[in-house]
């Protein structure tokens, strides 16, 4: 058995694919999920509509544009040319101050700024709407410490234009871990044992007196540690790097890993028992578990948009409960009570699938 | 009826797959120490033969004992008492000699001391002591058909056997290959070979010819040739599928 386990990480160090998928995809996926996903914008091109055109209104355009975040391109006229404005494409925002503004704001202590957005790129039109907010909060507190006495509110009021509901998906670590972990667990043993049976070394571990259990168990165990020490690495760097907020036990969240790991591995034992060949195993991963993974499961597209169909069928992902686990230890730092019922559902796909791929590989002796 | 100098004892296997009927009523010994040639067209049900003897499969009926112990409850036990090797070789390429020497011994329960023994008898006498830390892949195929023969039979298993282990390598290396193979069987090894080459079906002591999952011919080379009036194996082996 250890000599089994030794021979297994012989096979992972010593090729340099492996390794490169195992510790090399990572580092990259994260990095360029996270400063692609965070990454700040500078330089949006803005208009702006002005039907004041007093000192409070030019005093916070000006503050927008020297923010270093907005390029003022053109004053407007008119509401009519926001439309066009936008299709072009050119232009990420429109501010709209109402009439009066200035005098408004000092009669009735509120006074109004519409912002658009162009929400075809919903994640964009979020953090310009957001910026936009932070300066006009920041030009009002000043003005509170001028004029101590009366209080004043502007209400800026942001709406978003083609994607109302802007369910953009910032929360990319336990995406990527959960990708990660389908891949190494699932994909790389799937691959490797089918190897073992394009090289013929299978059968003389199955004529040997070892038990179909121990050479599973020989063939698991160096990725069951391999992707613990991944699934660290990502929440290493995510809290690090990107200052994702680690909220809950970390205990609990090592727990329900090592349960989605499991239940990965033992989809990469079934897949095993069907393909033949190395690139079968390939393929039926890929296919089979990586894209439903990626798209299904809640990480790049939002599954409250789906089509009900869609929606059904992501119920039966396991990825889609392990992020929904994951997401709330760490960013809501919810305990198990509110999660069992995630958790139970992943324990029983893990039975599921270990009793399935067990049988499988009996059948396959037989 | 269990005869001791039988390390194999083969009474009315039956193999079905539904109403396929892989295996159909055989019957055979192999002496202790002897080399058995298990010859045979592609799809004859040799495969499933051997299959079946290694303890992998069960049979649907008949009594079978491999060195003494029976396939239906014993296979635990057989599995300990033989060696295997397939045509793919099934050396680990990723690793070196030692290694697969290592991780091998390691599955059959062998402990290190008895390993390195095994290891530097085996590479003496091959001559290729020095290359110990090489990884396979960097090996020429003759080395690796010989190391597998020679890891296959390093747990001294009481029978080896050799599924069509000299396909694809050069008559030089199956020359050698072959000494290999008496040597073995001089140590009390018996050898249960399968092979495409007839020329080697001439090396064994006793040879069966199966067509269509029976048993058409058994007995020595020289028998068989007289029995069919032939001239060589090749020409026993090409009338005896003909005449189906």
């Amino acid at each position: 058995m250890r000599g089994f386990i030794i021979k297994e990480f012989y096979h992972i160090f010593r090729d340099v694919r492996t390794m490169i998928i195992l510790f090399g995809m990572p580092v990259i996926q994260i990095l360029l999920f996270g400063f692609a996903l965070t990454n700040e914008i500078r330089n949006a091109r803005i208009a702006v509509l002005d039907h004041s055109k007093d000192d409070v209104t030019t005093e916070i355009i000006s503050r927008i544009t020297s923010s270093g975040y907005f390029i003022l391109d053109e004053y407007l006229e008119s509401e009519e040319q926001i439309e066009d404005l936008f299709r072009k494409g050119k232009i990420k925002e429109v501010i709209i101050f109402e009439e009066n503004f200035a005098e408004k704001l000092v009669k009735d202590k509120t006074a109004g700024i519409q912002i658009i957005g162009d929400a075809s790129d919903p994640n964009t039109a979020n953090l310009l709407a957001n910026y936009t907010n932070a300066i006009i909060k920041d030009y009002q507190a000043g003005m509170l410490l001028n004029q101590a006495s009366i209080p004043m509110v502007i209400t800026p009021e942001p709406k978003m234009l083609f994607n109302p509901e802007l369910k953009g998906v910032f929360m990319f670590v336990p995406g990527i871990i959960t990708i990660l972990l389908m891949l190494v667990c699932a994909m790389m043993t799937s691959i490797s044992i089918a190897k073992e049976k394009e090289l013929g070394t299978m059968e003389i571990l199955l004529v040997s007196p070892l038990k179909p259990l121990q050479i599973i168990l020989g063939k698991v165990t160096p990725y069951i540690l391999l992707s613990l020490i991944n699934a660290l690495t990502i929440l290493a760097l995510g809290y690090f790097v990107f200052g994702m907020p680690m909220r809950g036990n970390i205990v609990l969240l090592l727990l329900e890993t090592i349960l989605f790991i499991i239940m990965a591995l033992s989809m990469g034992i079934l897949i095993s028992t069907i393909a033949k060949t190395q690139q079968v195993a390939l393929m039926v991963s890929l296919a089979g578990l990586m894209l439903p993974t990626i798209l299904l499961s809640g990480f790049i597209f939002p599954v409250e948009n789906m089509p009900w169909a869609l929606r059904t069928l992501s119920n039966i992902m396991p990825s889609k409960w392990f992020i929904i686990i994951i997401k709330n230890i760490m960013l809501k730092g919810i305990d198990i009570t509110y999660i069992w019922k995630e958790t139970l559902i992943l324990v029983f796909m893990t039975l599921f699938f270990i009793t399935l791929s067990v049988k499988n590989f009996k059948i396959r002796l037989a | 009826m269990t005869n001791d100098h039988h390390i194999i004892e083969v009474e009315n296997l039956v193999k079905k797959f539904g109403s396929f009927v892989a295996n159909d009523h055989l019957n055979f010994y192999v002496k202790r120490g002897e080399i058995f040639g298990f010859l045979g067209a592609n799809g004859a049900g040799k495969t499933t033969a051997i299959k079946i003897l290694c303890g992998l499969w069960k049979p649907t009926s008949g009594r079978i004992q491999v060195a003494g112990f029976d396939v239906y409850k014993e296979t635990e036990k057989i599995k300990r008492n033989i060696g295997y090797m397939s045509q793919k070789f099934s050396l680990y390429e990723d690793m070196t000699i030692a290694e697969n020497f290592t991780f091998y011994g390691g599955i059959y329960g062998m402990r290190m001391p008895g390993i390195r023994k095994k290891m530097s008898f085996f590479l003496e006498k091959l001559g290729i002591v020095e290359y110990k830390d090489r990884v396979i892949s960097d090996l020429p195929l003759g080395w690796k058909q010989k190391l597998a023969f020679s890891i296959a039979i390093m747990h001294d298993p009481a029978i080896v056997f050799l599924d069509e282990p000299t396909s694809g390598v050069d008559p030089l290396t199956r020359r050698q290959f072959w000494d290999m193979i008496y040597e073995a069987a001089h140590d009390g090894i018996t050898v249960f070979l399968t092979t495409h080459y007839m020329d080697e079906a001439e090396y064994c002591e006793r040879v069966s010819i199966m067509v269509d999952g029976r048993i058409e011919a058994l007995g020595t080379p020289s028998e068989q040739k007289k029995q069919f009036g032939a001239e060589s194996m090749e020409e026993v082996f090409i009338r005896l599928a003909r005449k189906q």
